[in-house]
């Protein structure tokens, strides 16, 4: 289906959008400690977007009851904050998106707390590098393949894997807007990116192997194997040069 | 918030069936039986027979699918 170009003022806009949810990501990240309840960032989560104008957009999304996602350890996405405590040694995957005048902004950091093994932090720190890695490759006259292929050689060549059934998307009015953006792929294939695009990459890195497996809530997703997955996500703006991040704070 | 993965393929309807649901024979030759998106039936959007149409498949059962789109 059609991708949705953006205007200069529409851009504009969901500058402001990314802005607040990038402030309130890092907020949630900075607040994150060992013994506090994943429930504890919801309320934060909301509270934090209202103050900024915004309203929490994941909160009844296809019915997720929260603001926030809040993943521990072996789940990837979409983990439902509630009563859980976050324990010394987690890593934490906090998504978190809001709509500010109309327009969405879409941001996820994966945090360590405590005492982290250090297998654990260097798989946070090669997912956080493959996002910068699709940014780069995120520019007009690539395509989306170059994005994805990009991020999939950039996991596999340090051990890693990326998760194949979850992707990242367009993103403007609407939180999931065309294009799918897979972590995989081959170069030079699917839509070629234009100036205008909105997008929202996410590489979901595991351990392990790729393969998933959704939780009885319906909702949470793991890793198949038990393995610890790391997420980082920007809404992004393509330009003819190095895209713009919109959800940088 | 990540997105599910959807396979989105062009095909050809075949046959109006019950329910809103139709046959659809895919670019590859396979046929599928697609119901129709709640966007296209909230626009009054009609598919007849010999439309094109996008048709955007389960990754879990390939021979079920949701039509999303009607090429004019």
């Amino acid at each position: 289906m059609a991708i949705i170009i953006k205007s200069d003022r529409e851009i504009e806009s969901m500058r402001r959008a990314g802005r607040a949810t990038g402030a309130v990501l890092q907020l949630l990240a900075a607040s994150l400690k060992p013994g506090m309840k994943t429930g504890q960032l919801d309320e934060m989560a909301s509270r934090e977007a209202s103050r900024l104008g915004g309203r929490p957009s994941f909160k009844g999304y296809q019915g997720f009851p929260g603001c926030v996602c809040v993943s521990i350890n072996n789940q990837i996405v979409h983990g439902i904050p509630g009563d859980t405590a976050v324990e010394d040694g987690d890593i934490v995957s906090i998504d978190f998106g809001l709509e500010l005048e109309g327009f969405q902004g879409d941001s996820a950091i994966t945090v360590a707390v405590g005492n982290v093994k250090p297998a654990a932090l260097d798989l946070i720190e090669v997912t956080r590098q493959a996002l910068q890695v699709g940014i780069q490759n995120a520019r007009q006259g690539n395509t989306v393949g170059d994005i994805s292929c990009s991020i999939q050689q950039f996991v596999e060549k340090r051990g890693f894997a990326v998760v194949r059934e979850y992707t990242g998307h367009g993103i403007g009015r609407r939180m999931h807007e065309d294009p799918q953006i897979p972590n995989f792929g081959a170069a030079g294939q699917g839509h070629s990116l234009q100036r205008g695009m909105t997008l929202a990459l996410e590489p979901m890195v595991t351990a392990g192997s790729w393969r998933t497996r959704l939780g009885n809530d319906g909702w949470v997703v793991y890793t198949a194997d038990g393995s610890l997955a790391a997420h980082f996500e920007h809404t992004i703006a393509v330009t003819e040069d190095e895209a713009e991040i919109l959800t940088a704070v | 918030m990540a997105k599910k993965e959807a396979i989105e393929v062009e095909g050809t309807v075949q046959e109006a069936l019950a329910n809103a649901t139709f046959r659809v024979e895919l670019a590859d030759g396979h046929i599928v039986l697609a119901h129709i998106s709640g966007k296209l039936r909230v626009h009054y959007i009609r598919v007849l027979p010999g439309d094109k149409v996008l048709v955007e498949l389960s990754p879990y059962d390939l021979t079920r699918g949701r039509i999303t789109y009607r090429f004019r």
